[in-house]
C-alpha cells in the first residue's frame, strides 16, 4: 500500500504532503536548530534521505506541539516557507489512510468524521430502543436501582457481546494498522528497555513538553493547556475502561450484577474518568477557537471535532446514565448511551484516535533508534 | 496610530539581540522605553534570529556546558583569531560577564538545550539556544512586552540628530509615515551594513552582485553611517566583513545557517577557470571554514565549485540543495556550468596523480596529502576517482561587517575627540569591532550583544533618571 493520490487531505494529496515534508526535513537537516524540542529531529538527523515510510514515521512522531514553527527562522512568509507542524499533520492524517486495515474500509478517513460518528450512534440507539419498545412498552416506566434493572431493558449477553464485539473488531484493526506501519518503515528488533522509554513518552507526554514549557497553542508564548487537557482526556478514557473492566470482574468473578452503589468501584472510577473525558474534550474543543491558525492543517478539523464529540457524548451519556438510572428516563439513557459506546468502538479504527496507536508505535521505534548517532556529525 | 510625541526616557534602535537586552534592562530599571525596529513582525530580530548559540566562560560543568571554560582561554582563543586586534580592557570585562548573564537571560525567557549534535562541536564553550535563535528574539520580544516596552515594528530610524554629542531628536519613518521622536537616552543596536549592497560596492565593485547575504537585509547600516557624519569615532575596517562557503543557489538575503556547505574538506575546490585556488585540507572544517568565504569573495566571478566522489558522499552535514551528480568529471562541471569542462578533468587527473597514499581519518590531522602540486592539500587528500562524481557550486556568504562606532566600557559611543557622547550608547554589531577587529569566535557576537546590551540599558537608565 504505497503512498496514492487519491488520498487528501483538504486540498492536498498525500503525494503533494509527503513531498513538502520531506522538503522541510532536507531543510530541518541542514539547520537542526530545534533538535531539543521533541524526538522528531533527533530522528531525522539518524537520516539523509527520506523516503515516504520514514516521513510517516516522523510524522507520527511528531505531537504538534508547534514549537518549531514559531521557532523557525524559515517559516512563511520566508521564502522556504518551513512549516513543520502544517507538513507531519497532513501527512499523519494520510498515513491513517494508508494504513487502515481492512483497505476497503479506509475510505471512511475521507468521509466527514462528525455525522459518520453520529449517525452511527444515533443509529445503534435507535435500534437498541426498537428492541426495547418491540419487547414491551413498559420499558419507559420508572425503574428502581436494583440489581439486574439495565439487563432489563437491555439483557446482559445482548450487552455483553455487542461491546466484546465491536471493541474486539476495533483492537484487531487498529493492531493490523499498526503492523502496516511497521512493516512499511522497516522490522526491526524491539529490546525491553526500548518498550519501558516508550511506555514512559506516552504516558507522560513528554513530546508535548516543547523542551520543557508545554506547546505554543497560540503564539510565541508556551502553555501546558494542550498537554493537561489531552492529559484529563487520555485518563478520563482510561479510568472509563477501569471501570467497566471492574464492573465485568464484578459481574463475572463476584457474581454482583449492576447497577451498583453510587461509592462502588466501577461508579467511582467511571464518574471520574467522564467529568475527566468532559474537561479535557471540552477544554480542547474550545482550544480550536483560538488557535492560531497558520501551523495548522487545513482539511482536519472534522476528523479532530469527531473524536472529540465521541469522546464527550461517550462521558456525557454516561453521566446522564448515572443521574436518571432510578427514573423513568434509565431506559432511554441507557439505550443512548450504549449506542454512543458502540458507535465509538465501531468508528474507532477510521478515526482520530488511531493517531494514540501510530504514535505510540512510533514512538516505539524511536526508542529502539535512540542510540543512533546522528549522521553529518565529526 | 500609537502617541509619539512625549519624550521617551530610552529610545533603542534596532530589534535584534543587542537592542532587546538594552530595551529590558533598561525598562526593568524603571524606564519608559521605545524600540524601533525596521523590519515588519514576521521578520523581526536581525541576523540575531539566526544565531544558535552563545560563547559562555564557566570554571565548571554547567547544565548545558561541559568541563570549564577560562578567562584566559577565552582571551586566547580571542586574541588568536583577531591577531590582536582587539581591546583587551573591554574583551576582558565581555569574557567575564559572560559567566553570570546566563541567570538574567533565563529570566527573560531564554532557553538552553544540552548540546546534541552540529558540525561544530562546541559543547564546553557555547550555550546552545533551544529552537535557535528566533526562539531566543521570540522569548525576548514576549518579556519587553510583558514588562511595558513600546515596540514599534517597520519602523526605520533614517537619522539621529547630534549636537555639542547630545542626540537631540531622531527622523523616523513610521510604517512610511515620517515621524519625529524624541528621547533623554538613545541605545543604537541596529547591526552592521552588510545589507546594503551600494554600500559596500564602494568597497568591492560589482563583485557584490554575487555576494549572498546569510541574514537580515534591514541592517543597511543608515545609523551607523549617520553617526559616523557626526563626529562619532570610528572602528574596524570597513572594507572587511566576516564570510564563510555557502551554497551558490542560496537566496540572496535571509538563507541563515541551512544553506551553509561542509564539503570542502573532503573534495577539491576548483575556481571559474577550472583551477584549484587553497589548500582544502589546511585544517579541521571549523576552524576554515570562515576563511572560505573571501577566498571565493577574491576569485573571478566570485564562484568556486566542491567537486567529491562517492567515497565522501557522507562525510558531512548535509546539505539543503541537491548536489550535482554525474558519471564523469567532464560530465560533472558541465552540469555545473563550468565553461571549461576538459579544464576541470585536467585538475582533477593532476590532483589524482599528486595524491600520496596515507591513512585516512576524517576525525584527526591525517597523513593524507599531495605532493608536486600547488596549491598542495595537507590532509584528508584522497583521489576522486570512485563515481558517481558530486559538485556544488560556492559563494561567499557574508555575516557581517566590522565597521563600528567606538565605545568605552560603559558602552557610551566615542566621539572623535576622544570624549563620550552625552546621551548615546551603543551595543552589538554596531560596535562589536571594538573587540573583535578581525576574524571570528563562534557565538562571541551573541555574547557582545548581551553583555553590551545590558551595560547600555544600565548605563541608559542610571543617567536618564538623573
Ligand atoms: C547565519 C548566521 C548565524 C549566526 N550564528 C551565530 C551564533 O550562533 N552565535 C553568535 O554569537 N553569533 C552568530 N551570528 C552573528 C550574530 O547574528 C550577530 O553577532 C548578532 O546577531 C548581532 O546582534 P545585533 O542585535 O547587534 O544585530 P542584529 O541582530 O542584526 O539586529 C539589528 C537590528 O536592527 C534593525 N535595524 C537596522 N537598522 C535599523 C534602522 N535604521 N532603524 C530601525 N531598525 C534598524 C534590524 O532590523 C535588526 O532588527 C550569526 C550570524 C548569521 C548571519
Ligand atoms: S523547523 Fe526551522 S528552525 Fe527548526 S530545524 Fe527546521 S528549519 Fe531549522
Ligand atoms: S510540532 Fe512539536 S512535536 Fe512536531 S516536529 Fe515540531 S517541535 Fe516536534
Amino acid at each position: 500500500m504505497p503512498a496514492t493520490e487519491t488520498i487528501t487531505i483538504g486540498a492536498v494529496t498525500q503525494i503533494e504532503a509527503l513531498a513538502d515534508a520531506r522538503h522541510f526535513m532536507e531543510i530541518c537537516n541542514g539547520c537542526r536548530y530545534c533538535e531539543g524540542f521533541c524526538a522528531v529531529f533527533p530522528a531525522m538527523e539518524l537520516r539523509r534521505e527520506f523516503a515516504d515510510a520514514d516521513l510517516n514515521y516522523l510524522a507520527n512522531l511528531c505531537h504538534n506541539c508547534q514549537g518549531c514553527f514559531y521557532a523557525c527562522q524559515y517559516a512563511p512568509p520566508h521564502p522556504f516557507g518551513v512549516n513543520v507542524p502544517q507538513a507531519m499533520a497532513q501527512v499523519r492524517a494520510a498515513s491513517y489512510e494508508q494504513y487502515a486495515w481492512p483497505r476497503p474500509l479506509a475510505r471512511l478517513f475521507q468521509g466527514n468524521g462528525v455525522v459518520v460518528s453520529l449517525a452511527t450512534a444515533g443509529g445503534l440507539a435507535l435500534v437498541l430502543l426498537l428492541s426495547m419498545l418491540f419487547r414491551s412498552t413498559q420499558m419507559l416506566t420508572a425503574w428502581p436501582v436494583e440489581p439486574g434493572a439495565f439487563y432489563v431493558v437491555i439483557p446482559f449477553p445482548v450487552m455483553m457481546w455487542m461491546g466484546l464485539l465491536t471493541f474486539g473488531y476495533a483492537l484487531v484493526a487498529m493492531f493490523m494498522g499498526a503492523r502496516n506501519f511497521w512493516r512499511d518503515a522497516g522490522t526491526t528488533g524491539v529490546a525491553t528497555r526500548a518498550i519501558g522509554e516508550a511506555v514512559w513518552d506516552i504516558l507522560t507526554l513528554k513530546n508535548l513538553g516543547g523542551g520543557g514549557d508545554g506547546c505554543n497553542d497560540r503564539d510565541e508564548s508556551f502553555s501546558m493547556t494542550r498537554r493537561y487537557l489531552h492529559h484529563f482526556m487520555f485518563y478520563g478514557f482510561m479510568l472509563c475502561l477501569a471501570a467497566t473492566t471492574a464492573g465485568t470482574v464484578f459481574h463475572h468473578f463476584l457474581g454482583w450484577v449492576a447497577p451498583y452503589s453510587l461509592l462502588s468501584l466501577p461508579v467511582v472510577l467511571g464518574t471520574l474518568g467522564g467529568v475527566g473525558l468532559l474537561i479535557g474534550t471540552g477544554g480542547l474543543f474550545a482550544m480550536k477557537f483560538t488557535d492560531d491558525p497558520a501551523p495548522k492543517a487545513r482539511g482536519l478539523l472534522g476528523m479532530d471535532v469527531a473524536m472529540l464529540v465521541l469522546l464527550a457524548l461517550s462521558a456525557l451519556t454516561g453521566l446522564v446514565l448515572l443521574a436518571l438510572r432510578s427514573t423513568g428516563g434509565m431506559g432511554i439513557a441507557l439505550a443512548v448511551h450504549l449506542g454512543v459506546i458502540l458507535a465509538l468502538f465501531v468508528v474507532l479504527p477510521y478515526s482520530k484516535m488511531v493517531h494514540g496507536v501510530y504514535r505510540g508505535a512510533a514512538l516505539l521505534r524511536y526508542a529502539v533508534e535512540r542510540t543512533g548517532k546522528p549522521l553529518g556529525t565529526e | 496610530m500609537k502617541d509619539l510625541s512625549q519624550t521617551w526616557d530610552v529610545l533603542v534602535v534596532g530589534g535584534g539581540n543587542a537592542a532587546l537586552c538594552a530595551a529590558i534592562t533598561a525598562r526593568e530599571a524603571g524606564c519608559s522605553v521605545l524600540l524601533l525596529e525596521h523590519a515588519p513582525k514576521a521578520f523581526r530580530g536581525g541576523n540575531s534570529r539566526h544565531t544558535r548559540n552563545f560563547r559562555s566562560m564557566h570554571e565548571q560543568p554547567t547544565d548545558v556546558l561541559t568541563e570549564s571554560y577560562l578567562e584566559e582561554e577565552y582571551w586566547d582563543d580571542l586574541k588568536r583569531v583577531t591577531g590582536g586586534n582587539t581591546d583587551e580592557q573591554l574583551a576582558r570585562m565581555t569574557i567575564r560577564a559572560s559567566a553570570g548573564v546566563t541567570g538574567w537571560m533565563r529570566q527573560s525567557g531564554v532557553r538552553f538545550q544540552p548540546s546534541l549534535t552540529g558540525t561544530l562541536s562546541l559543547s564546553r564553550t557555547n550555550a546552545f539556544f533551544l529552537g535557535g535563535g528566533k526562539a531566543l528574539v521570540n522569548a525576548y520580544y514576549l518579556t519587553a512586552e510583558r514588562l511595558g516596552v513600546t515596540i514599534l515594528y517597520d519602523t526605520e530610524v533614517l537619522a539621529l540628530k547630534m549636537e555639542d554629542g547630545f542626540v537631540r531628536s531622531a527622523d523616523i519613518a513610521y510604517r512610511g509615515y515620517p515621524e519625529t521622536v524624541r528621547a533623554k537616552m538613545v541605545v543604537a543596536a541596529s547591526g552592521g551594513f552588510q545589507g546594503n549592497l551600494d554600500w559596500m560596492r564602494e568597497y568591492w565593485g560589482d563583485a557584490v552582485d554575487n555576494f549572498v547575504i546569510r541574514g537580515t537585509p534591514y541592517a543597511k547600516g543608515k545609523i551607523l553611517k549617520s553617526l559616523l557624519g557626526q563626529g562619532v569615532a570610528q572602528v574596524g575596517d570597513p572594507t572587511q566583513f566576516h564570510a564563510v562557503a555557502l551554497d551558490a543557489r542560496a537566496p540572496q538575503f535571509d538563507g541563515g545557517i541551512a544553506t551553509r556547505l561542509d564539503s570542502v574538506p573532503f573534495s577539491i575546490v576548483v575556481n571559474r577557470d577550472g583551477d584549484r585556488f587553497y589548500d582544502e585540507g589546511e585544517d579541521f572544517w571549523p576552524k576554515r571554514y570562515a576563511i572560505w568565504g573571501r577566498l571565493i569573495a577574491q576569485q573571478p566571478d566570485q564562484i568556486a565549485y566542491s567537486i567529491f566522489d562517492q567515497k565522501c558522499v557522507e562525510m558531512f552535514m548535509p546539505s539543503i540543495y541537491p548536489a550535482k551528480k554525474a558519471n564523469t568529471i567532464r560530465e560533472l562541471a558541465v552540469q555545473l556550468g563550468i565553461a571549461d569542462p576538459a579544464k576541470v578533468e585536467a585538475t582533477v587527473a593532476q590532483y589524482n596523480a599528486a595524491v600520496r597514499a596515507g591513512s585516512f581519518n576524517p576525525g584527526k590531522l591525517d597523513d593524507c596529502v599531495t605532493e608536486g602540486i600547488m596549491p598542495p592539500k595537507t590532509h584528508w587528500a584522497r583521489p576522486i576517482d570512485v563515481g558517481p562524481f558530486y559538485g556544488y557550486p560556492l559563494r561567499p556568504g557574508i555575516t557581517f561587517t566590522y565597521l563600528g562606532v567606538r565605545v568605552n566600557e560603559r558602552a557610551q559611543v566615542m566621539m572623535d575627540d576622544g570624549r563620550p557622547a552625552g546621551n548615546l550608547f551603543a551595543s552589538g554589531e554596531i560596535m562589536a569591532g571594538n573587540i573583535l577587529g578581525r576574524g571570528y569566535l563562534a557565538g562571541f557576537g551573541m555574547t557582545i550583544g548581551t553583555i553590551f546590551g545590558r551595560i547600555a540599558g544600565q548605563e541608559a537608565a542610571k543617567n536618564a533618571r538623573n
